[in-house]
């Protein structure tokens, strides 16, 4: 499933394509508080274009970009991101997530506060999500294909 | 509203939804999967909840998509139906 590919239209519309795919992401990311998007669905578009790196260059390339050690280090960040700014609010004596506090911290209005309190854990959604996406995908397409037990046995009766 | 469009729509949706179970060849169902996920993001589009038809086309439609036809390369059909 995962090789480099002889085909060198492919390779070339991908070697474009991906990119723009990416940039298409972060503008989806930045502006998910003011139009539909934020960060799940940026992170799942981002995690696409690493998936289509993947299946077009092959596992060696994709690799050399992004390798598994930092993939797992990234969905751990990525949640650390989400859960400290949260917590932060806690310690600036808001609730949970009530980014409304943290207005002294980076001495802006509390209005503003909230949109990069908002802002920050977008990315921290995005960049957890991008990673798990691209692991799901290189941990299924990476195993050797499914045998089922059961199915001697059921060819038997 | 536009209720033409509306029935279309719906009419595309009921009928990739019984071809993606009655078809035999999963990687055609996994196909068909992703145009009823395509359509739905029409139908949430049309209904106004553009973050939804978002999630559907960028979730479903897409990353979805790679990741059962990874999950049916990686399976073999043992019975003879």
């Amino acid at each position: 499933m995962i090789h480099n590919s002889t085909d060198v239209i492919i390779k070339t519309v991908a070697r474009i394509f991906i990119p723009f795919i990416q940039l298409y992401a972060l503008y989806v990311i930045m502006h998910g508080h003011y139009s539909p998007g934020g960060g799940f669905q940026g992170g799942v578009i981002l995690g696409a274009s690493l998936i289509l790196l993947l299946i077009t260059h092959g596992e060696r390339v994709a690799m050399q970009r992004i390798s598994e050690n930092w993939i797992t280090i990234l969905f751990s960040l990525g949640v650390l991101i989400y859960a400290g700014i949260g917590t932060l609010c806690l310690f600036f004596g808001g609730n949970f997530l009530d980014y409304g506090v943290l207005a002294p911290l980076l001495h802006v209005s509390p209005a503003a506060a909230r949109s990069l309190g908002i802002l920050g854990v977008e990315i921290g959604v995005g960049i957890a999500v991008m990673s798990v996406m691209v692991s799901i995908f290189y941990n299924i397409a990476r195993s050797g294909p499914y045998r089922n037990k059961g199915t001697t046995a059921r060819r038997e009766s | 509203m536009i209720l033409p469009f509306d029935i279309i729509i719906l009419l595309f949706v009921v009928i990739c939804a019984v071809a993606a179970l009655t078809v035999k060849d999963l990687l055609s169902a996994v196909v068909i999967l992703g145009a009823y996920s395509f359509f739905m993001c029409l139908m949430w589009t049309q209904m106004g909840a553009v973050d939804v038809a978002f999630t559907e086309a960028s979730v479903s439609a897409s990353v979805g998509t790679i990741l059962l036809i990874t999950a049916v390369f990686k399976t073999t059909r043992n019975s003879k139906d």
